[in-house]
């Protein structure tokens, strides 16, 4: 065998692994290594300064999970989530639908829909604290003078989730709509003509046409903002001064109180195997919502516009 | 990259490295040597946080002198981002020249003495004693340069005083406030009974001014942790609670409502460090009412106070020391004393005609460099602040907090306390 014969030969067998491996390369480095680091570091008494630590085996973890804390944080970073996600997709879809119909002026419409997403974190928070401030905060000024109690803000941990759900719904709220709406137009245009001719009414045809056609893309969604939802930080952060999630820890998320152990304390052993914790919770939670999802698309049945555009494709090959 | 190319190559990095590092040592070992060319171009960084009082203008004022080095100032807005930046670098790379320290996290940074640079000799005594041994290590290294202290005075709203019944001319007003704690409480009552409204501006101010009065508030220098046995500090407490709630318009300090208050008259007394006055001004530039009253309840207190340090693996050390000193010189503190209300730890500059003889227009012309050089002998106690004081005292005032937004009682706030200390 000669050698350009042979060059060739490992031109087609290395080349395809050469042209992916750049991502995988730099996912190894600012991706794996990180997290097995981490899991280095918690199981230490670490000291950042000096780049040396103490093996202490799983006593972190067992300190963490020991935490009333630790529980608290886990309770509203999901309070959070909850009152953050659920409001935001239905309003997601609800403007997505709306854009997708025939209006005038439809680009403008769709990037102002993403603006909010451009702005910073921090930039959103310093506004909505003047919103939600509990003596001379907008809202509370307003109702005040409506002869309406005034909300406590900081004090009432229901609240304060609601002021900060808020924040996350304004900056993520455009961003979702735009991923539905092009899931929304990939929907093809007879199937609503043809449920109009049936005498279809606009709201019969988002559910019966719009919804079922979305499902994989909602599921993207969800699962984007789970994770988004999980790691929550900016915003709690910035909602007051000090940035420890309230007097009685009634804002405190699990990224929060990792920060203020890590860079509150400097007390890395114990901030990463609260990453690590976190790290199992969002893959858990993940796991959750694959089998919903398999669930959900095998149970299909036939019934629904996807499996139908997806016989069509078939047929014209 | 073949192996033979990455060996040359790491060879050459090795041997640049060594000859760096050879270099350096010369540098740091003698003036003389040739790598430290006097007028050589330097650029020299400086890391402040809220403001030291390092315009522009005092900053040239250094350039000119020394034409070949360009000072960059950095400010980060609160100590505690800078807090973070410095223990995230120190050691490694990335820090200023100089890196300010604030008090309350400074006995951190003394675990790490030995990568900061030490004071040259010249330096040392020009301090007081306290704010010098605090930045002096187990090895009798000095490395920090002290820059302001924070002698606390009460500062007062006399039009609110007026409206209240109360006395307004400062004198009257320092003997109105002379006594302990209790009777500064029984004047904060007198005026809710006249006005419906709280005296003070945050319980936790009040409380700042109690810890800074006990010597050993939460843990001893032996490691011994008293936050939980110490009558002092339950004694604090329970005052702050019992008495200083009631008459105070918030909680917590430095709140975007808290911000506002100053201008809008919700409260009319304020525990006052004298960098407090540059807070107050710049919140309340429109009023014309704010006074400073030369009393502290229970005789003197210190909050706060800063030091530059030199990270010792910086790149220009000895130009970084010799801008530091520059920094905490007398002539420099005067300058920083009347740019933003800085009072020195110098003691040379605290009775220079300079400080003694300023007056401050928005305060109606209050003798601050006075009354704080007076408020600053009245300081008995130097609190011990340990690596965890932070810790603890954030603890003790979010019971505070909890008490004063009513979602526990005094008992029940202090038993979450002691169980979040046990828990440390």
């Amino acid at each position: 065998m000669s050698f350009s014969d042979k060059l060739s030969r490992w031109d087609l067998k290395v080349s395809p692994y050469l042209y992916i491996s750049p991502f995988f390369i730099l996912f190894v480095i600012v991706g794996l290594f990180p997290i097995a680091y981490t899991a280095v570091i918690s199981f230490q008494e670490w000291d950042l300064v000096r780049n040396t630590g103490e093996f202490v085996g799983f006593q972190q973890y067992i300190w963490i999970l020991g935490q009333e804390q630790f529980w608290v944080a886990l309770r509203n970073t999901f309070s959070i989530f909850i009152l953050s996600s659920v409001p935001q997709i239905i309003l997601a879809l609800f403007i997505a639908a709306m854009l997708d119909r025939n209006i005038r002026a439809k680009t403008f419409w769709r990037m102002s829909v993403l603006l909010p997403f451009v702005m910073a974190p921090v930039a959103v928070a310093l506004i909505f604290s003047n919103l939600f401030g509990d003596n001379h905060g907008l809202v509370n000024t307003v109702l005040t003078n409506w002869g309406l109690p005034a909300i406590p803000w900081h004090k009432n941990p229901f609240w304060s989730h609601i002021a900060i759900a808020t924040m996350v719904n304004f900056r993520w709220t455009g961003y979702n709509a735009l991923i539905l709406l092009a899931a929304m137009q990939a929907v093809p245009r007879e199937y609503y003509e043809a449920a109009t001719v049936d005498g279809a009414g606009p709201f019969r045809q988002f559910w019966s046409i719009t919804l079922p056609s979305l499902r994989p893309t909602l599921i993207f969604v969800i699962i984007t903002s789970t994770i988004g939802g999980l790691q929550i930080f900016d915003e709690p952060r910035m909602y007051d001064q000090e940035g420890n999630g309230g007097a009685d820890q009634q804002w405190l998320t699990i990224t929060l109180y990792l920060y203020r152990i890590g860079w509150g304390e400097f007390n890395f052993g114990r901030a990463a195997a609260l990453a690590w914790i976190l790290f199992l919770i969002i893959m858990v939670i993940g796991l959750i919502n694959l089998a919903i999802t398999r669930r959900l698309v095998r149970d299909e049945g036939g019934r629904g516009v996807v499996r139908t555009s997806r016989r069509k494709k078939g047929a014209v090959q | 990259m073949n192996s033979r190319a990455f060996r040359r190559s790491a060879v050459a990095v090795a041997a640049f490295s060594a000859t760096a590092i050879v270099l350096a040592g010369c540098a740091g070992g003698s003036g003389n040597s040739p790598s430290a060319d006097p007028d050589e171009p330097i650029t020299l960084t400086l890391a402040t946080f809220n403001d030291f009082g390092y315009d522009d203008e005092l900053l040239q004022e250094y350039m000119d002198e020394n034409p070949n080095i360009k000072i960059v100032h950095n400010k980060a807005a609160v100590s505690q981002d800078a807090r973070t930046n410095f223990f995230a670098k120190l050691g490694k790379e990335g820090l200023a020249d100089i890196e300010a320290v604030e008090v309350d996290w400074f006995t951190e940074a003394m675990q790490y003495s030995d990568l900061l640079a030490e004071v040259p000799d010249s330096a040392k005594g020009r301090w007081l004693d306290w704010k010098e041994a605090a930045a002096t290590d187990e090895d009798g290294r000095l490395v920090g340069f002290g820059t302001d202290i924070g002698p606390q005075a009460i500062c007062y709203r006399a039009d609110l005083f007026e409206a209240a019944g109360l006395p307004t001319d400062p004198e009257e007003v320092a003997a109105l406030f002379d006594g302990d704690w209790d009777n500064y409480f029984d004047v904060a009552d007198q005026y809710k009974e006249a006005t419906g409204k709280p005296m003070i501006d945050s319980a936790h101010s009040v409380f700042q001014g109690m810890i800074n009065q006990i010597e050993f508030p939460y843990d001893e220098p032996d490691g011994t942790v008293v936050a939980t046995t110490s009558q002092e500090t339950e004694d604090a407490y329970n005052a702050v609670v019992e008495r200083a709630i009631p008459n105070s318009a918030y909680g917590p300090q430095w709140s975007d409502d808290w911000n506002a208050s100053m201008a809008n008259g919700e409260f009319a007394s304020m525990l006052c460090p004298a960098w407090m006055l540059g807070i107050i001004e710049g919140n309340a530039p429109e009023v014309t009412g704010w006074s400073v009253a030369n009393a502290f309840p229970n005789g003197g207190g210190n909050w706060g106070g800063s030091y530059l340090t030199v990270p010792a693996n910086g790149k220009n050390v000895e130009a970084a020391l010799a801008l530091a000193d520059w920094l905490t010189s007398a002539g420099t503190q005067e300058k920083t004393f009347v740019n933003a209300g800085q009072y020195p730890s110098v003691i040379e500059a605290q009775s220079s005609p300079a400080i003694v003889d300023s007056t401050n227009a928005y305060f109606n012309d209050a003798p601050t460099g006075t009354i704080f050089g007076e408020r600053s002998e009245a300081v008995t106690v130097n609190t011990y602040k340990s690596v965890d004081f932070f810790k603890y005292n954030q603890a003790l005032q979010d019971a505070i907090t909890r008490v004063f937004d009513g979602l526990e009682d005094q008992q029940t706030a202090w038993d979450t306390y002691v169980a979040q200390v046990e828990a440390f």
